[in-house]
């Protein structure tokens, strides 16, 4: 069992790196995204898949009894779940905000803070389809 | 009592943040409790220090669960020094802000933000603990995403993507590492992966696990080719957060990395150290040549930052003693100098009302005290003498070629040399030449008298560089005490008996 979901970790890291090499700001994020939960199916996987009874010590009993699942990894995933969801939700907003601001999501196009050196070709923005290159077609975004 | 003390950088920094939350609305009381909370800080921290000092390791257990399985908190003298420096700096950056943030990032909430980021530092030096360690990383990105972002101009919009990118990439890395390591071995707590990582039987899938924890410590730390991040977006927010970021934020990536290679993936794993060795020498001259290159004064410091960090990854590269010492010297050394400059360095863009070199000048004619702690604290992190950057320099060439390593001491010196060029350049352009003719067509001759500044704000800036600047001159003319520091901070990492026995109890030992 260890092994499939051992190979199910590998599939989504390549997913997530496909993703994250993108120039498009949008399939970045949703890579990291990726990335995150095949980080939570990891640790999941090194707690080892076990189909042993709950972790619940019964009553006057300091140890359980007989073998149980292992806890840990649950609590590590469950913190790593909450922290992964926080930043994605802020990473969002900043994706949103980044192209009001910029009106482009092709991040090798952003140079306000990195202007390009004289005589250095920055790239159009235009990371995406054909179509919406045109920048009349841009949605209209509150900055 | 102690056992409190070691929660004191985390507990007082939260407390603080949430004292600041609860007056949202009345900035001023925020203002003097970010001042209080980080003067208590500072003055608990000294006191564990000096417990930590006279009595060696602590440790203390969360919950009174016996470690392994709750979470620790160690106080070494590495630690105990680190935490100690984040809070000294965390009150200078709070005497500062209160001329520099300004009232629309302080009612966006700068002073809560501030503190728990002062948190998460101080939890990641703090802690005995892999994962807790991942945890505290998260807190301090957090309050840093919040941080570089906070006051939404169009360049700090720009710099904060690249920034939050990379940042969570490698966190992510990092929690996937911890993830391995605990499948390999079955534990988290540090002291305990020490005891059962030499004995395990597959070095060969620990290698590569420590592959993936240098690779996520790098991105953190702004190593070579993982900086990019850096000079895209230090250089964005208001000068008081890019200060406190230059001084701690790269420097708990090596601090983690330095406990991490030290005290679980010991020296014996030669094939990291050889990566962090030629990694430092890349670092150091591409952040150099990088600063040379640059405009802004401030993503000039940003690039000579990013250099700083390979002079300590060659002390930890070279595997000895003495490069460990001169390592953790050029650490304390680096904090106080970066946090300064970059102080200095948004004093000058605001009452030029430019960043960029070409368009500031004139700045010694009409403030001499301001060029005049530019030029001192410039010249320490160039190494020049009386001041604090030179003994690191000289400990970590004289252990260089104490193992026989020429290009590592002929590439530090090498880089010395380009940081002065670097530095001096900035002094000439920004401070010495007269100002520009087409600014003061532009902005009228006045432009320097006022700038944006109040003298009221530029005493509460300029209090803490000048601070700052005596604490690096007393660094370099006394350096018999911090130097005495560093080699018992190298040796407990390098000895680690006593740190695992600290934190197991008698079995450890």
């Amino acid at each position: 069992m260890e092994s499939i979901l051992a190979i199910a970790v590998g599939i989504l890291v390549a997913c997530a790196v496909f993703l994250i090499l993108a120039r498009d700001l949008i399939r970045i994020m949703l890579g990291v995204s990726i990335l995150s939960n095949a980080a939570n199916l990891l640790i999941f996987t090194s707690g080892r898949v076990t189909r042993d009874a709950p972790p619940i010590v019964p009553e006057n009993v300091a140890v359980p009894e007989g073998v149980i699942a292992n806890p840990l990894p649950q609590a590590l995933i469950l913190t790593a779940i909450v922290i992964g969801f926080s930043l994605l939700a802020f990473a969002l907003v900043l994706s949103y905000r980044a192209f009001a601001t910029m009106r482009t999501v092709d991040v090798d196009a952003m140079r306000l803070a990195e202007p390009p050196y004289p005589g250095q070709q920055v790239p159009s923005g235009a990371a995406g389809r054909q179509a919406d290159r045109d920048p009349a077609r841009l949605p209209e975004v509150a900055e | 009592m102690i056992a409190w003390l070691l929660f004191w950088p985390v507990l007082i920094p939260i407390l603080t943040a949430a004292l600041c939350l609860i007056f949202w609305t009345r900035p001023d009381v925020q203002r003097t409790l970010s001042l209080l909370g980080t003067a208590v800080l500072a003055a608990g921290i000294l006191a564990l220090f000096r417990e930590v000092w006279t009595g060696g390791i602590v440790s203390v257990q969360a919950g009174d669960w016996p470690a392994p399985f709750g979470i620790t908190f160690v106080a070494d003298t590495l630690s105990v020094t680190m935490a100690a420096l984040t809070a000294l700096i965390g009150l200078g950056v709070a005497v500062y802000a209160l001329g520099d943030i300004g009232h629309v990032r302080e009612s966006n909430g700068f002073h809560p933000l501030f503190q728990a980021l002062l948190a998460g530092v101080g939890g990641a030096f703090m802690t005995g603990d892999i994962f807790n360690m991942y945890v505290w990383f998260e807190v301090m990105v957090i309050a840093s995403f919040g941080l570089i972002t906070l006051g939404g101009e169009r360049e700090q919009i720009d710099g904060g993507v690249k920034y939050v990118l990379l940042n969570l990439i490698a966190t992510t890395l990092l929690l996937m590492a911890i993830g391995l390591l605990y499948g390999a071995t079955g534990t988290l707590n540090l002291a305990d992966l020490a005891q059962v990582v030499p004995g395990h039987p597959d070095q060969g899938l620990l290698t590569a696990i420590a592959a993936l924890f240098l690779l996520a410590f790098a991105m953190k730390a702004a190593v070579f080719p993982l900086y990019f991040w850096l000079p895209a977006s230090y250089h964005t927010p208001a000068a008081a957060i890019s200060a406190v970021f230059a001084a701690l934020l790269t420097k708990v990536g090596v601090y983690a990395l330095i406990r991490v290679f030290s005290l679980v993936f010991t020296p014996t794993h030669e094939f990291t150290y050889a990566v962090l060795l030629v990694a430092g020498i890349a670092t150091m001259l591409v952040g150099v040549l990088g600063a040379i290159a640059q405009d802004d004064v401030r993503r000039v410091l940003s690039f000579n930052l990013v250099s700083g960090i390979g002079f300590i990854l060659i002390g930890v590269g070279l595997g000895t003693a003495l490069g460990l010492a001169g390592a953790l010297y050029y650490t304390v050394h680096h904090i106080i100098v970066m946090s300064a400059l970059f102080m200095v360095a948004g004093v000058a863009q605001r009452l030029a009302g430019a960043p960029g070199l070409n368009d500031l000048g004139g700045l010694y004619l009409k403030h001499p005290w301001i060029a005049l702690l530019f030029f001192f604290v410039a010249m320490s992190l160039a190494g020049v003498p009386p001041l604090s950057g030179f003994w690191p320099k000289v400990i970590l060439v004289k252990a260089a070629l104490a193992t026989d390593a020429y290009i590592v001491a002929a590439a530090a010196l090498v880089t010395g040399l380009l940081t002065l060029y670097s530095m001096a350049k900035v002094w000439a352009l920004a401070f010495w030449k007269a100002q520009p003719d087409h600014v003061v067509a532009a902005a009228g001759p006045g432009i320097l008298e006022t700038g944006e500044m109040s003298r009221g704000e530029q005493r509460l800036t300029l209090l803490p560089v000048a601070v700052l600047a005596l604490a690096t001159l007393l660094i370099g003319l006394y350096a018999q005490p911090l130097l005495t520091l560093s080699e018992r901070a190298a040796d407990e990492l390098i000895n680690h008996q006593p740190y695992i026995s600290t934190v197991l109890g008698g079995e450890g030992a």
